[in-house]
């Protein structure tokens, strides 16, 4: 089959390559295996990243009516190449009273950690980089390292500004942490495995060839799908998120004392750990690599995975041109009032679906269960005052 | 509900990010070396100076007076007067200035050097993109860089010029009886429109 070809090119151009170390010892082979899965890996997403800096900029010039970067190479795509040079020219300060080794570590740490993110993700038929069993476990496992990083970050400048932005940023990540993995339970235990590729496969099937059955499409899954997307904003403190580097407030947060490469390895990190949460999301909630409709399944699996991910980076751009920076203290009582209650009855809603037999009559009670939960918090949550209307008293 | 204000605020955004695709109006910015807004007839920045007919030198309105010099707030101008008289365009000895010069990084482009002239010799001119890489050469301007011909006035200012063409023309008639055509006026009299700087 030719579409399969184009299916698992990739697939076959490692084994291409692998094949010239036939006859090597068995480790080597394996070394080799993983290098060419993190040069794929870091091949593709660094040149996202630079893709994704100009065009976000665009599209949010694009949202207030103005033009986007206009000026470097065609349609300003070489942008990033002129934003990269002046990274890198630029001076490299570490402040004399920080802690050097902490200052120096932890734009690294939190690089690595957000690409080792990344490995765990099916970007298409058999194209996950590192299967593991406990793939959902990995990723939050790393995924929660990069409080560690960038309170490191914070502590090791020995600036104030620093210090006040790691508490935030660790405050935050805290507690949506809680709802991120709370929303992923339900799929976990509708698909009963850790696995990423398991719960790809588990959403492969078509009602009538044209309803997939991704995890969106059920009420719960709606519900996790929103929740998880809003927990996945803060961890990757994007607006309206960004308190962490609240210009306005505290210069940049943990960044405040980093300049020029270091810099560039956070921004690069904040973004790359967006990529990471988004292919989550896809993965879980999205159907990963399938098609949305039975017909469409010749087009190669990985451009659905990409187009799917596209689609959620476009959404997060387009928070970020909507919304103004949230309140600290709202965030967590969004995060503990709303949030977490939502994400637990993710879970019931779940159950409901499953134990009345994954049919209309369990949409229709789960829908009924998410409904209900949700208007009784809109109705508890509203503190708007409403005033009653003023009369005047004039002197007579 | 929770959420109805933000979908709101989104389909805002949504509203401007496609509309700036289709409607041009939306796109205000001027892509400026490229595009330029046409500049305001009264828009002025630093001085030039005029002179008559085509010859720079002969035809300069500037008898050397110095008021400009003596009246100029931030000291811009500085002006030697000449040893002896030349005949001007029309043949009658004047003084002129032997160095006119304006530092155009000092100047605050106040147009009092040109309120004050008695001459209608020096006006304020419209080019604005001096910027320049040396400070000493390039933003001192020697009178040779000054002098522009009348018709350059009355190409950026129409109105104006013809003014003050009517008006040196109506000296001039008043001082002779049998005046002679004012000023080389006759091929400017007519405003040419204005340009699009």
């Amino acid at each position: 089959m030719s579409g399969d070809v184009v299916d698992q090119i990739f697939i076959r151009a490692k084994q291409w390559l692998l094949s010239w170390l036939a006859g090597a010892p068995d480790w080597i082979i394996q070394v080799a295996s993983s290098l060419l899965n993190i040069f794929a890996l870091l091949g593709v997403f660094l040149t996202l990243f630079a893709l994704i800096s100009v065009l976000e900029r665009k599209i949010l010039g694009r949202m207030q009516n103005r033009y986007g970067p206009n000026r470097v190479g065609p349609f300003g795509l070489f942008q990033p190449i002129a934003d990269g040079i002046k990274m890198l020219i630029k001076e490299d300060i570490v402040p004399a009273r920080a802690d050097k080794i902490v200052h120096f570590l932890a734009p690294i740490l939190i690089a690595a950690t957000a690409i080792l993110a990344l490995g765990v993700i099916p970007y298409g038929r058999n194209m996950t980089p590192f299967a593991i069993d406990g793939g959902i476990l990995f990723f939050f496992a790393v995924g929660s390292t990069t409080e560690l990083a960038v309170f490191m970050a914070g502590w090791g400048s020995n600036n104030k500004f620093s210090m006040l932005g790691a508490m935030r940023a660790i405050a935050q990540m805290v507690s949506y942490e809680l709802p991120l993995i709370i929303t992923t339970l339900p799929v976990v235990m509708v698909v009963g495995a850790l696995s990423p590729d398991a719960i790809v496969a588990a959403q492969s099937s078509y009602s009538f060839g044209f309803v997939p059955h991704w995890f969106v499409t059920t009420p719960w899954g709606a519900a996790a799908f929103v929740l998880f997307f809003v927990s996945g904003l803060v961890e990757s403190n994007r607006t309206p998120f960004d308190v962490p580097e609240g210009e306005s407030e505290i210069v940049a947060g943990h960044m405040t004392e980093y300049s020029g490469f270091k810099y560039a390895t956070f921004f690069m990190a904040e973004y790359i750990g967006m990529f990471a949460i988004s292919g989550l999301t896809v993965t879980l909630f999205l159907g990963g690599w399938h098609a949305p409709i039975h017909v469409l399944q010749f087009i190669p699996s990985y451009i659905w995975f990409f187009a799917k991910l596209s689609a959620l980076l476009f959404v997060y751009i387009w928070l970020r041109g909507t919304l103004p920076r949230t309140r600290i203290d709202h965030i967590m009582n969004f995060a503990w009032k709303f949030m977490l209650p939502m994400a637990f009855t993710c879970i019931l809603a779940a159950a409901v679906w499953h134990y009345m037999g994954r049919g209309l009559a369990g949409w229709l009670c789960s829908l009924a269960v998410i409904g209900i939960v949700y208007i009784a918090l809109s109705i508890l949550l509203d503190t708007r005052k409403r005033f009653a209307t003023r009369t005047y008293r004039f002197a007579e | 509900m929770i959420g109805t204000g933000i979908l709101k605020g989104m389909a805002v955004t949504a509203r401007n990010f496609v509309g700036s695709y289709f409607e041009k109006d939306r796109l205000i910015t001027v892509q400026y070396p490229e595009e330029r807004t046409p500049l305001a007839e009264n828009y002025r920045n630093f001085p030039f100076l005029i002179y008559d007919t085509d010859d720079a030198e002969a035809g300069l309105r500037c008898v050397a007076c110095k008021i400009c010099e003596k009246e100029c707030p931030p000291q811009c101008i500085y002006i030697i007067k000449s040893e002896d008289k030349k005949p001007d365009y029309m043949g009658k000895p004047q003084f002129y200035p032997a160095v006119f010069d304006i530092d155009i990084s000092v100047c605050m482009s106040c147009q009092i050097c040109v309120e004050v002239c008695p001459f209608e010799a020096i006006k304020m001119d419209k080019v604005f993109e001096l910027s320049r890489r040396e400070r000493f050469d390039a933003l001192l301007q020697r009178k040779r860089e000054l002098s522009k011909s009348n018709t350059y006035y009355h190409s950026i200012c129409p109105t104006e010029a013809a003014e003050v063409d009517a008006k040196l023309a109506e000296a001039a008639a008043k001082k002779k009886p049998t005046p002679p055509p004012a000023a080389g006026s006759a091929p400017a009299a007519e405003p040419t429109p204005a340009p699009v700087i």
